[in-house]
């Protein structure tokens, strides 16, 4: 035994310590410390009194012992005509109803207005995760699904903002959301995205994420047609700690309303426990209380299911179910949900891609509350569950469920065009305001960058100086479209005054209001009414068309056209000349390969992308190098490799046969033998080299001459080669059977090699 | 205008009707008034009468707090941004040391704004902020 065997553990553990879910912290169940998902030591039992239809005790605490937030939600929550009721059903109950197809959404809703938050997040508590997806799809305001997208990037660049904006428009995100490095640029962040918000199409609404006061303030210029970072908190502390109280922020949701902008609050799991004012209550808990809140304060919506607090919230047991309730316990409410998945919570891709699964089943009406557009290193938010990076993972996660997350593929042809466009007209709003002129080696750099690294732009210097010059010169949404539209770039001038006409109508104040194709549409107008199979949103056939187109889609056509491409080549270094019907020799010292009809007629090349004449002159080295020599077969009857391999074996006169398809899939085969029951199978083509193929003749001759060789093991690395070829291999092996001739009789083929190429 | 759900979505339905808070025409809202200067930012102020009705309509849908805030809304529309962004700091823990100032704030509301709603919401505030000592300084 060598040194390399000496251990003390077993080396799987070091494969796992190696792996990204490593990097990811597990913290366990502890109720009187906070981390607990459901059961808080100080989670309060569910009760309500009325008396004179005021609440003078609730969830186990009287009147005099209230908090401010206590206080709040029995004034603005609770609706006393119905807390009776609702109240004095069973948690089970109504955790049936919540999936039964049968009780229409409205009953529900109407049940949660006079539920206090300790019952409300008692009865969600009881549904498993598959049951608090159904509810959620059942629960969920608005009729079909959508997506909301983050615009950033380190450097607090306004041209990439611009290019960037356009690209996350042209992808089908309805809201798209900034936010800065820097706090002071927050004005040329909210200008740069909002022009490049205009490049594509009307109604994207768009947020610039700063602090509270100033947010207002962008706002009020017409910059921005939604906020969302209303952030409330489920204890006292942690609200007076975020600097606001109940009182303060339901004064913000109406500023907002009051000059026409869209507004949702902000809340999630573990915000609490992160700003260390838990009270040793549950997570599930302090949400339920925060929701009751947002919807006592008369915002239309909320972003929540962890949010910043997702990353924590997943360190505990159930964390990741939990966050789901809580985006049930919104909808529930009737409160439009932005779902979260945004801050990203795993290291593992396989979380990731496990935690968006049911959310994008079920659709929401934002499933992610910032889907990151930009790459993981842009994102001034924190990397998202899914970036830049993984645009396409998504649209193929669309594509595998059919399922809408709001997204479609952009066409490589015009994005360059469209990135363009928005430098250029942010460029030309910048010149006209006196604000900055960037160089065509800024604008050019930030047109084809992937990502900020790679542009040569403004210093955060300078963005500072173009933030603070927007607003000093007190520059408005009026002044924008005025030079757009004067200098030219009248669609975006267009765009951006038809969502200022919108606002003096108020309609996207509604619950879970987005627009497309120029309409608002709402809770109001397009009401979730899913009540089981056939009802409720259903993907249209011009939308499923539209979900299912990918990148680099194959089709016979194109295997075809790919295989041609080597067709010339192929002539040049092979000819194959048919002899009529093979004649069964009784030569010993032969191997016969059999050829399937394709071989060299129509496909030249085989998955690994060797040409085929090579291959056939390996084969053949290897048998000659073993005293054999090789003679070749066209079958017409089968393309299968059992079959070529054991007709070639049945017609050698050693007994000793090749079968090689096409595509590169090769087989030794015994006369006598079952057809599936062969020497050596070399059925990983795509990994199989030119060496492979000579040991595989040389192996054939070993066993014509009655010996048996070390068998030949075409090892691999754990690829998926299932994904990898087997939509080639389906397309390419229909060629093959196409051509079959059930009756044909294996001809002989003689094979001449015209150049001495190198092998 | 109709007060029923139906009449939603206003700028489809009620088009011809929508003004700004000023009056100001929602046909003159053009890129033509854009370009020659006739168009200021309070000529995209929405209407009181526009939040109270979709108030109603909030209200049609049984979302009874989001149509008290859009009554609050509809009051605070002829606030002028100062004066929102005032009151919201004073609401903030810790910048009022005590209840006369949010008490002040409302009577101006009442009397200068016909504010009523916002009257009442501020003094409530105080009533809750005096009880459980918001006003305590923090900084």
């Amino acid at each position: 035994m060598t040194w390399r065997h000496q251990s003390n553990r077993w080396r799987r553990f070091d494969d796992w310590d190696n792996r990204p879910l490593r990097l990811d912290l597990f913290s366990k169940d502890d109720p009187s410390n906070g981390f607990t998902a459901w059961h808080g030591e100080n989670d309060p039992t569910p009760s309500l009194t009325i008396k004179n239809r005021l609440v003078t005790a609730m969830d186990s605490v009287s009147v005099d012992r209230f908090d401010m937030i206590d206080t709040f939600i029995a004034r603005y929550h609770i609706d006393v005509d119905i807390a009776e009721e609702a109240m004095a059903m069973s948690s089970d109950e109504i955790a049936r109803m919540l999936v039964d197809i049968n009780v229409p959404r409205e009953q529900l809703t109407r049940l949660a207005h006079g539920m206090t938050p300790a019952k409300l997040a008692d009865v969600v508590a009881r549904l498993s995760a598959v049951e608090l997806t159904f509810a959620y799809a059942k629960m969920r305001p608005r009729e079909m699904p959508s997506n909301q997208g983050h615009v950033t990037n380190a450097k607090d660049d306004p041209l990439q903002l611009a290019a960037d904006a356009a690209v996350a428009v042209a992808l089908g995100f309805d809201e798209i959301e900034t936010t800065m490095r820097v706090s002071r640029n927050s004005w040329s962040n909210a200008l740069a995205c909002c022009v490049g918000a205009a490049v594509g199409r009307a109604g994207v609404l768009f947020q610039c994420s700063s602090e509270e006061a100033e947010e207002l303030e962008i706002g009020m210029k017409g910059f921005t047609s939604y906020a969302e970072t209303v952030s409330v908190y489920g204890t006292e502390g942690a609200f007076i700690d975020g600097d606001d109280t109940p009182w303060s922020k339901a004064w913000l949701t109406s500023a907002y309303a009051s000059r026409g902008i869209k507004m949702r609050c902000t809340s999630g799991a573990a915000a609490e426990l992160l700003m260390g004012f838990h009270e040793a209550k549950s997570l599930l808990y302090l949400e339920a209380r925060c929701l009751c809140m947002q919807r006592g304060m008369g915002a239309q919506g909320t972003q929540n299911g962890g949010i910043d607090g997702a990353p924590l919230a997943s360190t505990i047991p159930g964390g990741v179910r939990e966050l789901l309730a809580e985006n049930l316990l919104a909808v529930w409410l009737d409160l439009e949900c932005a779902s979260g998945n945004d801050a990203r919570h795993s290291e593992s891709e396989i979380r990731v891609g496990a935690k968006i699964t049911p959310y994008l089943l079920a659709g929401s009406d934002l499933i992610c509350s910032g889907f990151g557009t930009i790459l993981k290193y842009d994102n001034s938010f924190n990397p998202s569950s899914f970036n830049g990076e993984e645009l396409e993972d998504f649209l193929v996660l669309q594509r595998d469920f059919e399922a809408d997350g709001g997204l479609r593929s952009v066409e490589e042809s015009s994005m360059l065009a469209l990135r363009q466009r928005a430098v250029d007209a942010l460029e030309a709003v910048f010149d006209a305001m006196g604000l900055a002129v960037p160089t065509s080696t800024m604008k050019q750099s930030v047109v084809v960058a992937s990502g900020s690294n790679e542009t040569e732009t403004f210093s955060v210097g300078d963005v500072g100086r173009i933030s603070s010059a927007i607003q000093q010169k007190g520059i408005t949404i009026l002044d924008v479209i005025k030079v757009l539209h004067q200098r030219g770039f009248r669609d975006e001038a267009e765009n951006l005054l038809f969502l200022l006409r919108l606002k003096l109508s108020g309609d996207f104040l509604q619950t879970s209001a987005l627009i497309r194709d120029q309409k608002v549409l709402s809770a109001v107008n397009r009401p979730n009414q899913y009540l089981g199979p056939g009802t409720g949103y259903r993907v249209s056939a011009e939308r499923l068309s539209e979900l299912s187109q990918i990148r680099g889609e194959l089709d016979k056509d194109a295997v075809i056209t790919g295989q041609a491409v080597y067709a010339a080549s192929e002539a040049k270094k092979i000819s194959y000349r048919d002899l009529g019907d093979y004649i069964p020799s009784s030569e010993p010292k032969e191997v016969v390969v059999a050829i399937s009809p394709a071989f060299g007629t129509r496909l030249f090349q085989t998955l690994a992308g060797h040409s085929l004449a090579d291959v056939l002159r390996c084969l053949g080295e290897g048998i000659e190098a073993e005293g054999m020599a090789m003679r070749v077969i066209r079958c017409w009857h089968s393309a299968d490799t059992s079959f070529l391999g054991l007709t070639a074996a049945r017609l050698s006169g050693s007994g000793i046969g090749i079968g090689i398809q096409a595509k590169g899939t090769a087989v030794i085969h015994k006369r006598g033998r079952l057809p599936h029951n062969n020497l050596e199978l070399f059925s990983n083509a795509p990994i199989t080299s030119r060496e492979h193929y000579q040991r595989l003749g040389a192996n054939a001759a070993i066993y014509a001459r009655g010996d048996w060789p070390e068998p030949v093991i075409v090892t691999n690395q754990g690829e998926a080669l299932g994904a990898r070829f087997h939509a080639r291999v389906a397309l390419i092996y229909a060629i093959e059977t196409a051509m079959l001739v059930a009756d044909r009789h294996p001809q002989q083929v003689a094979i001449t090699f015209l150049e001495s190429s190198n092998v | 205008m109709s007060n029923n759900r139906k009449s939603y979505p206003l700028s489809e339905n009620h088009a011809d009707e929508l003004r700004a808070s000023n009056g100001f025409h929602l046909d003159d809202l053009t890129i033509e008034n854009i370009l020659n200067d006739k168009v200021t930012m309070a000529d995209i102020q929405i209407a009181p009468e526009t939040l109270s009705h979709q108030a109603e309509i909030a209200g049609a849908a049984k979302r009874y707090p989001l149509a008290d805030n859009f009554w609050r809304a509809a009051e605070m529309t002829s606030l002028p941004n100062e004066l929102i962004m005032e009151i919201y700091e004073m609401l903030r823990p810790g910048r009022a040391l005590d209840r006369s100032s949010l008490d002040a704030c409302a009577e101006r509301l009442r009397n200068d704004f016909g504010a009523e709603k916002l009257a009442l919401f501020l003094e409530e505030a105080a009533e809750i902020y005096t009880r459980h000592g918001v006003f305590s300084k923090r900084f």
